[in-house]
């Protein structure tokens, strides 16, 4: 495979629920290294076009193609379009790892515990070489010292950056992130975006919806911009920051008091 | 102490060795009774609850109707209509069965296990529904399986969950088995009317069993708060 090769490839994504259509046509193409940053306002359709990439909603209709295997999807008896193959997306699932706004961690499980169920559960790793690998992520994200807290135990950044670490020991090809800061106090922010600065910094390929400008214009290789849906404005972050085509990208970066 | 004991037991006509033997007979059928219940029910409880959670209306219908019943019925009648019952059952008088089935331990095994069943199910059930959403969308996205979710994330939790309720299930069942005597089971309650139809003192016999009740209480509880410092320690405040 060509080093060019794209890790993940969205094409033409809709998503209808009901008879609201939330994604009307969004295309996304990371190659390794890329950090592409998904900004749009509330109800854009950037988080549910994030959770179609996984599968977590299935895109109405669209293709999705990981690491040059692409998705295989057929019509059940209902007339809904579903995966044609669970093995198929749960290996997919298992390449790109997730980051919630919520965090999402296993609440049972100790903080070095949840990072280390999904290499042993799903990539079939030794516990112990699992072990090894999440102590040094603890070490990484700052949280070696809490590894036998429990999450509720925790600030909700510690509890972010823990559920960082669980992205990480999946060794992902791309790393999904869903406004991982929104759900965190504004003195919290600051130590995750710092972990997510340097995960970009080492070329970790990643995909992140946010609204953390300042962060999306620093570390992004490219930056959507979304809008009812559809993709308003996209490119290079000195060229949609500075530079907008879009009346609404301008309107979106006007200050708004 | 032993000798204080041995006076306290020379100085009435009831609580004597035979007696106390005759309790400790019973305590042990009581307690066979109780936990084999308790097992069969869980492992009975377990995969319904499980398949109640799937959301198939023909697999979680008939489950729901199971449970229905033996919520909605006394455990007295239910005890009644399986003791009588298996008698009705065509041949089994023949049988290999009827071996085990004319000790009246069995049917009222059946029918407290298939009892207990039913409410264990619905509180699994329960705190399966109450398993986080972002929780099971994490369990998802990171690539696993509908029976890797379920036994490493969903029910992993949902026991956790039901242990409080559950342990309330387990004491229910251990005070519901005194219906047993009235199939002419002598467990801790048939000694008791054993012994208070001999001597005719009712309160001796039976307060004294009331106590061995309390006792055996008293010793679940402790294993269950037990149980829950060790399982529930994520939901409580950290002390440190």
């Amino acid at each position: 495979m060509s080093p060019d090769q794209p890790q993940l490839i969205a094409d033409d994504i809709h998503k209808t629920f009901g008879d609201l259509e939330v994604l009307k046509g969004v295309s996304v193409n990371a190659r390794k290294g890329d950090v592409i940053s998904m900004i749009g306002s509330s109800g854009s359709g950037k988080s549910t076009f994030l959770r179609c990439i996984n599968l977590l909603e299935i895109p109405t209709s669209g293709e999705i193609q990981v690491h040059g295997e692409q998705i295989q999807f057929k019509t059940n008896r209902l007339g809904e379009r579903v995966p044609a193959n669970n093995k198929q997306v749960e290996k997919m699932r298992s390449r790109l790892s997730m980051v919630f706004q919520s965090f999402n961690l296993w609440s049972h499980m100790t903080v070095l515990e949840n990072i280390v169920e999904a290499p042993v559960q799903v990539l079939g790793r030794s516990r112990r070489e699992a072990k090894e690998y999440a102590e040094d992520l603890l070490n990484k994200v700052g949280l070696y010292e809490r590894r036998d807290y429990y999450p509720t135990h925790m600030s909700g950044g510690q509890q972010q950056r823990a559920a960082i670490a669980r992205a990480l020991a999946m060794d992902p090809d791309v790393m999904l992130f869903d406004e991982p800061t929104s759900a965190l106090d504004p003195e919290l922010v600051g130590e995750v975006l710092k972990v997510m600065r340097g995960l970009a910094e080492e070329g970790r390929t990643m995909i992140v919806v946010t609204h953390e400008m300042a962060f999306a214009r620093d570390v992004s290789s490219e930056v959507v911009f979304l809008h009812q849906g559809k993709i308003e404005e996209r490119g290079a972050p000195s060229k949609v920051f500075d530079n907008p085509d879009s009346e609404r990208m301008k309107q979106f970066l006007a200050p708004k008091y | 102490m032993f000798e204080s004991l041995t006076e306290l037991l020379n100085q009435n006509d009831i609580f004597t060795v035979a007696t106390l033997l005759q309790y400790w007979d019973g305590l042990v059928t009581t307690v066979q009774l109780v936990f084999l219940s308790l097992v069969v029910g869980l492992v009975i409880a377990i995969p319904l609850a499980i398949l109640q959670s799937l959301n198939n209306p023909f697999i979680s219908k008939p489950i729901w109707l199971y449970v229905y019943v033996f919520r909605g019925t006394p455990l007295l009648i239910q005890l009644y209509i399986i003791y009588y019952g298996i008698t009705y059952i065509d041949g089994i008088q023949e049988s290999f069965w009827w071996h085990i089935f004319k000790d009246p331990f069995y049917p009222a095994l059946i029918a407290f296990a298939l009892n207990t069943a039913a409410y264990t199910t619905e509180i699994i059930r329960g705190s399966i529904a109450q398993t986080s959403r972002g929780e099971i969308e994490a369990a998802k996205a990171y690539g696993m399986s509908w029976w890797q979710m379920t036994r490493r994330i969903v029910l992993p939790s949902a026991f956790r969950r039901a242990l409080p309720a559950y342990s309330n299930e387990v004491i229910f069942m251990l005070h519901a088995s005194a219906i047993a005597s009235v199939v002419t089971i002598v467990d801790l309650t048939g000694a008791a009317q054993n012994i208070y139809s001999r001597f005719y003192a009712p309160f001796e016999a039976f307060t004294f069993v009331a106590l061995i009740y309390l006792c055996l209480t008293f010793l679940l509880v402790f294993i269950f708060r037990k149980l829950e410092a060790r399982l529930l320690a994520h939901l409580r405040p950290r002390t440190h």
